[in-house]
This record gives structure tokens, C-alpha cells and sequence, in this order.
């Protein structure tokens, strides 16, 4: 059969101030009908481009400079841009990342996607509507007669995402492509819509181009993959293949860096070294040369070119790692074997440090300018306990909106507790007086998720770096000075980078920058709020490495949380999971990893995506259907009952108590848990023998 | 430390890679001042730096000019009434025989110090007015932002006639006048300003770090608000130039012998059937390029103090 979407040679500039950036830079491969190709690689590295060329939605400066496009044995790189828009969402439907600035928010989205339909089709307004309410209800949007004269924002993220992809089909494309159409969610909702598009790829026979910069959603949703780096296709073949034995160096050394896997193995993670190449002048061989631990010579002079050993496995390297296809010695292993990694000490847990009892935060909901009136609270943490001791990582996890930041900035001050304790080394910190407050505070301190944000942007990174000790009178300015510079050295930034103002540093480095800032006052305590999500994969390697290696050279104690279950799990050695401001389960990370016993648990591990496609292709449970019911009036009783597939009436009127479990310290807050509890004649769910 | 290439992370991304690469790699960009960022954003603005000409030149053309071209401007010589543009005048003269191209300097110099000095006081209070505000919050907040309220909601060219009739007009009366009518614009664009900066995480980060508001307003909001509040006093030299033209045009400008480009303007009106196009345009003229001038140089301001533009 002939592929639907034949790219070769593709190339795509784009020109700016200070050159041409050579975005999509010879790129070729094709998509056959029905098939889902995965574009994977971090950001700048030209996936997105890639999916804007074949669109021809070329931002501003750029412009197609070579090769071809086919649909369907047509060339459209060269269509005027009349014949484009015939195509654009016709044939090629495309979603983006963002779902709320994609749609118009002055339009119900009924009417928006009539738009689209009456664009392409002669049909009357009512019968484009028809069309409108008919997609809306494929892509599983309840009551649709009713909420097709609904606006944009009053639906939730996901739901929104849903209206785009209906949006996207409402043409019956042949081809649809995903810009990394989940980023912005949560991961059950991520299961959900990647759920969707799969079975609507099935059901309508069309053909899905996914972009991703997660090894996970492609490992399960993808047929074949493209490995994408500096703007060139560094591996493509089909995706068990690719994940088994990826050939190409960047392959393999993204894989490493995944914490994951690293978790399973409890060994170090690998990072990729430096950053990728400036693309306004690539460097003349290899792209990945630089960063390549088997370069040679030869990779920096010379180019190697796209080529594989069998059919369907294509690779741009000299020195392919693992095995050969045709059988030959294996250099994968000898490096490794060659190199091992330093063994981790394990951490020396000691005594509590801190100790969070029934804390409770909830913010008022007001309305009106001037006179605020409260009409609610909203509830953003309930009764949440649990203690840290010293030299531990306590992992903190859930979905956005479940309060977990919120903690995070009670515990360093950000925030007053609206009731409950916050202890410190024994002492509550509500109790001190404002002066002895500001004083302690030295010893929680706390590394923000956006890095750009935090740093001031007109302060120098050696100012920045030093103001927590003039804030709290530390040593002469020479002193502070000396310990800026030493700081630097640990988190491994050049002593130059005090001179420098925090824009002048890549996301990575400005991360560290963060960190380092935190550790000036030599805190016992960091409160790392999502300090790696808006990295890439081998950046957000080298910080945890980092970051793993201080706790161990300077005993720090992290209380780390993020929404990425894998990132977790290598850190913490304890774990706690939250709902909608309610802890709800504890414990030791493996055990809570290994045996989760609440459901909400279980259903998170399910909904995140593993990079490993027999894995992820087996996975047959449903993760965690619906989406998070409002903090203004959470529901009574268990807060997860509405989502839950154990819930039963007495879900509804008694909340579920803490219940010990088998594991240290492994506590559970469920009527009918995953696991049996210890000493508890709750049955669990085997001697119940409710399916799940 | 040995320099073995393949244990050099980072360094090699860069041509001379220096001693020792620490884990985090190095800064690729060039070290460069803020100051030499926002020039170059600022440069690459050529309409700005055409405006940025244009004022440099008529500062000179009012201050420096009557010490080159002289002029008699104090009093009135009748024989020269009307007199076309002729090599002794350049643009001839007006009814009372100043000569214009003098005139213009005399008028440049007081619509340039009114203008100048008016964006003064009104940014100066109107920022500082601002910024308590937005601190302070809350209640203060409330009562501070309905006085403004209350001030916008006055028609301010009505307000000016009245008190340039009640009062009589001097260039120091009119610099007060202007910088009443205009400073709660300044006043809540800064209090606009202040209310983002005061929830960014690097102010948060000071508390974090143990210390008080008064170090994150004065270390952290301040220096990040400036941007704002030079951008808006270029805005208010062209606007208060603008008010003043105006004032001079109904008659409330700066009394004679002195003059001011608005009245200018205004007096020449009274010829436009009778051929005396030189009473007219000269002034007109001025007004219009100084004030499209400050609001080029203005816009480029603004790109220059946005550290994101700076960054590329």
C-alpha cells in the first residue's frame, strides 16, 4: 500500500536577527494509513517544526528551503495557500498543546466547530451542527445537546482537549497530527485523551503523527518512532524494536536518563552532558558529537548518514551501541562494565525533623471589587499528617489541584495554616515570635518550579546568590562572597556565572542557580516544589543527580513534590499521595510503588506512562476515569468516592480512616482498600473479590 | 585538572574551552551589561533612533540655537510685521515682527521645560502614590485607587481652562496644572505594576529567605517597576507637550513676551484666509514631530526594558 504522507528531505528555515536557524534540517520518513508514527526528542530539537512544515503553518521567517511533502502522492509543499486551507483540516487535522488558547473564547464551541465544518463542506448551518453535536459526542463529551452552546471556559482542561480533537475530525482527516497533546494535563486525564485518540484512530482508519517529548506516551501509543535531535532524525524504526535495542547513542542515553527505570535498579541516573547545538551553525559532523560519550574523531569531521543494517531500522551513527542486528559484539555492555557508577550511599535516616499534624488551609472565595464578600472556602488542604525524619526524601504526589503545593509553602511560610501544627526539630513554628520566625526560617528553605520566575532578572546571579546571607547578617561581605563562589563549585557552575544576570543561563543551569540559592543559608530542610517538570529529559537528569549528590554530601532532608510518579520514585524513600487536599496514602516508596492499597494510587500508577512498550501495550486497567470534583465543595465522605470503582454508600457518609498496612509506616485512608490492613477485619479486595 | 575531551562536559560546546567545566556546563552567552542589552533592543528600533535625533536636536535648536541665530524677541518691532521668509528671516515674521524661526526657539524652550518638568511631577507622584498603593492593599488600597478614580473621572481640559482662567498662567502655574490633570495615569499603571511584582517567586524568595518586605520592595519591586515608570515619563513629556499646545491654542498659554508653540499656533489662525502660511506650519509642525518623537523613543524604551527581549 502506498503511505498516505510521504516527507523526504524535508528542510525548513527559519530566519531571525542573528541567523538562519536551520529548524527541520533533511528530514525524511513517511506514515502509511492507519498507522500512529511517534516524533520524539527534546525541546528545540524540531519535532514541532517538523509537524508546522507539513501543515505549512510556518511561524514568521520561516519557509520551506527543500525537499518534499506527498499526501497521498500529491506534493503540497509548494500549494498556494488557498489550495493549503482546503487541506488544512481536511485532510490533515492537527491538535495543539495548549486547549485553551486554541479555542475562541467569545464562541461556543458548537458554533466553532460548525465553522470548521462549513469551511470545508457545502452543508446548511443546521447540518453542520448536526456534524458538530455528532463529533462532540464521539469524543465522549456527556449531555452534548446541552453543552454545545457551552463556552470554552466552561469546560475543564480535558474536556476542552476532547472539543479540540473534535474539532480535528470533524472532516474525518486522513491524517491527524498531535503536538504533544497531553502536556498540559494530568496524567489520568492524559491516559483518557491518549485512550481516545487511539480508539478514533482505529474506528475512523486514520493515520496519527503523535509529537512527544514523553518516551512513555509514545512507548504505548506509537506503531513506529522517530527519534528527532538538533533538527536531523536520529533512529527511526518500529517501537518495540527502538525500546529493546535502540541503536544510536542519543537513543539509548535518553532511556538511561529516565528515572523509572533507574528506580527499579536504584542506580544512578545517566546524564547527558552539556547542551544540545545551536542550530543557526550546527556543528559540522555528528550533531550528538559533543555530547556523545563513544565520539571519535571522525563522528566531529564527518556526517554519518541515516542507515540501518536491516530494513525498518534506520540510524544516523558510526559506532551504533548494543548489539548488531547482524550479531556482533556488544559495546553497550563493555562500557558500562568498564565505568561503573559510584554506589549510593543509602540515606541516614535519623530522628523526625519535621512533623505536620491535621493541618488544615483553606483560602477564601470571594466576589465583588470592592466589597469583598466571601461566598466560600475553598479547601485546599484536610487534616493532612504525616512527619519527615532527618536525612529522608518524602515524595509528595498528585495531580494539580490536589494541595500538595500548597503544603509545600505552608512548611516554609508562604502561607498561614488555617489550623493544626507545623513542627520543626521539635519546636511549632506557629509559636515562635517574628523575630525568632525569621531566624528559623533559615532552616526550611524552599527551590521553586520555575526558575526564571524566582531568580529577579535585573540581579546578578552572585547578588541573588548572596542576599539570603545579608538578609540574615552572615558573615562580611568578603565572607559571603568566598561562600557564593564555593556554592557554585558544588552545584557545578563555573565561578563565572556570579557575574552573570539569571537570562544568560539555560534552563538547566538556572535550575541549579535556584538550588544554590536555597542551600546559602545551609538549610536542614528543602522544599523542592516540581523543580525539574519544565525540563527535558537529560537536563532534568543531571539536576537530579545533583541534587542527590548534596543530600548525601551536606545531609539535607528533601521534602520533594511533583506530579511525575517516575521522578518520585527515584528520589523519596518515603511517599506520600494526595487527593484533593487529603492525604491519602503514606509510606515507603517501593511499598507504595510495589503494593499501592488505595485505589486513587493504583489508578495514578496506571495512568502514567511507562517507556516500555510491552508494558504499557498490556495495560489493561482503566486508570482513573472522570476528573476532580471542585475544592469549593468537595464531596462528603471520601473525597475520591466520584471517581472511585470500589465506592459503596458508606464512601458517601463516613470518612475513611487512616489504616496501617504491611510495610513500615504504610497507611492507607480507605473503606476498602487494595491490600488487607493489618489487624483490621476489612476485607480486601481479593477476599472480596470485587474486580478491579 | 587534566584536559581529557571526553570527561569535558558541556565545555566542548564552546571553541576555547577553559580549564576546568563544571557538571552544570557553561554560559554560552556573552557577558554584557543590562544597560548594553537594552541599548542594542533599543538601537535596532530605527524609528527611535530617528526620534531619538529629532529630540537631541530641538533641545539644541531651543537652547543653543538663539546663541548662533539671534534674534530680537522682547520687543516688538512693527516695521518687521508680516515680512515674508527672506535670507534675514528665514521664515519671516509674525504680526508683532518677531521673526519665527526665533520665535520657534523662545516657544521650544518653554514647552520643552513645561513639558519636561510637568512628566516629572506627575510620574514622580503619580509613582510614588502608585506603589504605596499597590503595597499597602487592601483597605488603603481601595481608598487611594477611588481618589484616582474620582480625579480620571474630572474632563481635564474643562478643569485646566478654569483654573488657567481663575490663575494667572506662568510657566511654573502650568507645569502644577498639567502635572494635577495627569499624574493618576502614572499613578495606576505603577500601582498595576507593583500589584504583579509584589506575588513573583523572587519576591517570595526573599521571604522565604527570612527577610522583610521593606528589602523586597525597595532590592526587588523598585528596581523591576523602574522600567515601567521611565517608559510612561517619556509618554507624559509628549502628552504634557500636547496639554500645553492645547492650553496655548485656547488662549491659556505663556504670556508674551514669552511664547510657547500652542499659542503659536493659535495667534497664526487668526491669518490662515490671509496667505501667511509661515504663522502656521512652523509651529504646527514642531508640536507634531517632537511629540511623535518622545513616543517613538518611548515604544523602544518599553522593548528595551523587557529582559525577554534582551535574552534573544
Amino acid at each position: 500500500m502506498a503511505p498516505l504522507l510521504e516527507i523526504s528531505d524535508l528542510r525548513t528555515e527559519i530566519r531571525l536577527r542573528e541567523g538562519v536557524v536551520h529548524a527541520v534540517d533533511g528530514v525524511s520518513f513517511s506514515v502509511e494509513p492507519g498507522e500512529t508514527l511517534g516524533i520524539v526528542g527534546e525541546s528545540g530539537c524540531g519535532k514541532t517544526m517538523t509537524a508546522l512544515t507539513i501543515m505549512n503553518l510556518l511561524p514568521t521567517g520561516g519557509h520551506i528551503a527543500g525537499g518534499s511533502i506527498k499526501l497521498d502522492g500529491q506534493e503540497i509543499q509548494n500549494l498556494s495557500e488557498d489550495k493549503m486551507r482546503s487541506i488544512r483540516g481536511n485532510d490533515i487535522g492537527m491538535i495543539f498543546q495548549d486547549p485553551l488558547t486554541s479555542l475562541n473564547p467569545t464562541m461556543t464551541i458548537g458554533k466553532q466547530i460548525a465553522e470548521a465544518v462549513s469551511l470545508h463542506r457545502e452543508v446548511s448551518k443546521d447540518q453542520a451542527m448536526d456534524r458538530a453535536a455528532e463529533v462532540l459526542d464521539l469524543v465522549g463529551i456527556p449531555r452534548v445537546r446541552e453543552r454545545i452552546k457551552d463556552y470554552p471556559h466552561q469546560f475543564s482542561g480535558g474536556m476542552r482537549q476532547r472539543v479540540m480533537i473534535a474539532m480535528a475530525l470533524a472532516c474525518e482527516p486522513k491524517l491527524l497530527i498531535a503536538d504533544e497533546p497531553t502536556t498540559a494535563l494530568d496524567v489520568t486525564i492524559q491516559k483518557q485523551i491518549l485512550e481516545l485518540i487511539d480508539d478514533l484512530r482505529l474506528r475512523l482508519g486514520m493515520s496519527v503523527i503523535l509529537v512527544t517529548h514523553d518516551l512513555g506516551v509514545i512507548a504505548g501509543r506509537a506503531d513506529r518512532v522517530a527519534v528527532m535531535y538538533a533538527g536531523k532524525i536520529a533512529e527511526i524504526t518500529d517501537t518495540e524494536t527502538l525500546f529493546a535495542r535502540p541503536r544510536h547513542p542519543y537513543t539509548e542515553a535518553l532511556f538511561q536518563a529516565l528515572p523509572d527505570k533507574a528506580a527499579d535498579a536504584g542506580e544512578r541516573l545517566y546524564s547527558i552532558p552539556g547542551l544540545p547545538p545551536d542550530l543557526v551553525n550546527p556543528p559540522k559532523g555528528c550533531r550528538f558529537a559533543a555530547r556523545c560519550r563513544y565520539v571519535t574523531d571522525r563522528c566531529r569531521d564527518e556526517e554519518p548518514a541515516l542507515a540501518g543494517e536491516v530494513a525498518g531500522h534506520e540510524f544516523r551513527c558510526f559506532y551504533p551501541v548494543g548489539p548488531s542486528e547482524r550479531a556482533q559484539t556488544s559495546r553497550l555492555t563493555q562500557y558500562s562494565q568498564s565505568t561503573p557508577e559510584p554506589e549510593l550511599a543509602g540515606p541516614r535516616i535519623g530522628e523526625e525533623l519535621l512533623r505536620v499534624d491535621n493541618l488544615v488551609k483553606n483560602f477564601p472565595v470571594t466576589k465583588g471589587a470592592v466589597l469583598q464578600r466571601r461566598v466560600g472556602w475553598l479547601s485546599a488542604v484536610a487534616d493532612v499528617s504525616f512527619s519527615i525524619a532527618k536525612g529522608e526524601t518524602f515524595g509528595l504526589v498528585g495531580e494539580s489541584g490536589c494541595g500538595k503545593t500548597t503544603i509545600g509553602r505552608l512548611v516554609v511560610g508562604l502561607e498561614t495554616v488555617t489550623s493544626g501544627t507545623i513542627s520543626f526539630d521539635g519546636k511549632d513554628l506557629a509559636k515562635s515570635s517574628a523575630r525568632q520566625y525569621r531566624k528559623e526560617r533559615r532552616n526550611i528553605q524552599l527551590m521553586f518550579q520555575d526558575s526564571y520566575a524566582s531568580l529577579d532578572p535585573r540581579m546578578r546571579a552572585g547578588t541573588l546568590l548572596r542576599e539570603p546571607l545579608v538578609i540574615q547578617h552572615i558573615g562580611s561581605r568578603r565572607e559571603q562572597t568566598q561562600q557564593v563562589a564555593e556554592m557554585l563549585d558544588k552545584v557545578g557552575l563555573p565561578r563565572s556565572a556570579a557575574e552573570r544576570y539569571p537570562h544568560e543561563f539555560s534552563g538547566g543551569q538556572r535550575q541549579r542557580l535556584g538550588f544554590a540559592r536555597a542551600l546559602m543559608l545551609s538549610p536542614q530542610l528543602i522544599v523542592a516544589d516540581e523543580p525539574v517538570s519544565a525540563l527535558d529529559v537529560s537536563i532534568q537528569a543531571q539536576v537530579l543527580n545533583m541534587m542527590k549528590d548534596l543530600q548525601h554530601d551536606l545531609g539535607l532532608t528533601y521534602m520533594f513534590i511533583s506530579h511525575d510518579l517516575g521522578v518520585v520514585r527515584y528520589l523519596s524513600d518515603r511517599i506520600g499521595v494526595m487527593y484533593l487536599g487529603k492525604l491519602i496514602e503514606v509510606g515507603p516508596a517501593e511499598e507504595v510503588y510495589l503494593r499501592p492499597a488505595h485505589p486513587y494510587t493504583k489508578g495514578l500508577l496506571d495512568s502514567a506512562p511507562l517507556a516500555d512498550p510491552e508494558v504499557e501495550k498490556a495495560k489493561v486497567t482503566e486508570g482513573v476515569t472522570g476528573e476532580l470534583p471542585s475544592a469549593i465543595h468537595p464531596p462528603s465522605g471520601c473525597r475520591f468516592r466520584t471517581r472511585c470503582p470500589r465506592a459503596q454508600e458508606i464512601c458517601v457518609s463516613v470518612e475513611p480512616p487512616m489504616l496501617p498496612f504491611a510495610g513500615e509506616g504504610h497507611m492507607a485512608a480507605c473503606h476498602f482498600p487494595l491490600e488487607s490492613p493489618i489487624g483490621s477485619a476489612i476485607p480486601s479486595a481479593t477476599q472480596a473479590g470485587t474486580p478491579y | 585538572m587534566a584536559m581529557v575531551p571526553h570527561l569535558d562536559p558541556g565545555g566542548m560546546l564552546i571553541a576555547e574551552a577553559p580549564p576546568e567545566s563544571p557538571a552544570g556546563g557553561q554560559i554560552q552567552a556573552k557577558p554584557r551589561s543590562l544597560l548594553r542589552r537594552g541599548w542594542e533592543v533599543f538601537a535596532e528600533n530605527k524609528l527611535a533612533l530617528v526620534g531619538l535625533g529629532f529630540i537631541i536636536f530641538i533641545l539644541l535648536f531651543s537652547f543653543v540655537g538663539p546663541l548662533i541665530y539671534k534674534t530680537q524677541q522682547v520687543s516688538v518691532t512693527t516695521s518687521n510685521a508680516y515680512c515674508t521668509p527672506s535670507g534675514q528671516h528665514l521664515l519671516g515674521c509674525d504680526e508683532l515682527g518677531y521673526d519665527i524661526v526665533g520665535r520657534l526657539m523662545v516657544g521650544g524652550q518653554s514647552s520643552l521645560e513645561v513639558g519636561l518638568a510637568a512628566a516629572f511631577v506627575s510620574c514622580l507622584f503619580g509613582s510614588i502614590y502608585g506603589a504605596a498603593s499597590g503595597f499597602a492593599g487592601g483597605i488603603v488600597d481601595s481608598i487611594l485607587m477611588r481618589i484616582v478614580d474620582a480625579m480620571l473621572s474630572i474632563p481635564f481640559i474643562f478643569l485646566l481652562i478654569i483654573l488657567a482662567v481663575l490663575i494667572h498662567p506662568s510657566p511654573l502655574t502650568l507645569i502644577g496644572f498639567i502635572a494635577i490633570t495627569y499624574w493618576p495615569g502614572p499613578a495606576r499603571l505603577v500601582r498595576g505594576e507593583t500589584l504583579s511584582l509584589r506575588t513573583r517567586e523572587y519576591v517570595q524568595a526573599v521571604k522565604v529567605a527570612g527577610g522583610r518586605g521593606s528589602r523586597a520592595i525597595l532590592r526587588h519591586v523598585m528596581p523591576n517597576a523602574i522600567g515601567v515608570i521611565i517608559v510612561q515619563a517619556t509618554f507624559a513629556v509628549a502628552d504634557s507637550i500636547l496639554i500645553l499646545s492645547g492650553l496655548g491654542f485656547l488662549g491659556f498659554g505663556i504670556p508674551l513676551p514669552s511664547t510657547d508653540w500652542g499659542s503659536m499656533l493659535s495667534n497664526g489662525l487668526n491669518y490662515m484666509e490671509d496667505g501667511y502660511w509661515w504663522l502656521i506650519y512652523p509651529a504646527g509642525i514642531m508640536i507634531i514631530l517632537t511629540v511623535v518623537a518622545f513616543n517613538f523613543v518611548g515604544d523602544a524604551l518599553r522593548d528595551a526594558f523587557e529582559t525577554r527581549l534582551q535574552r534573544r
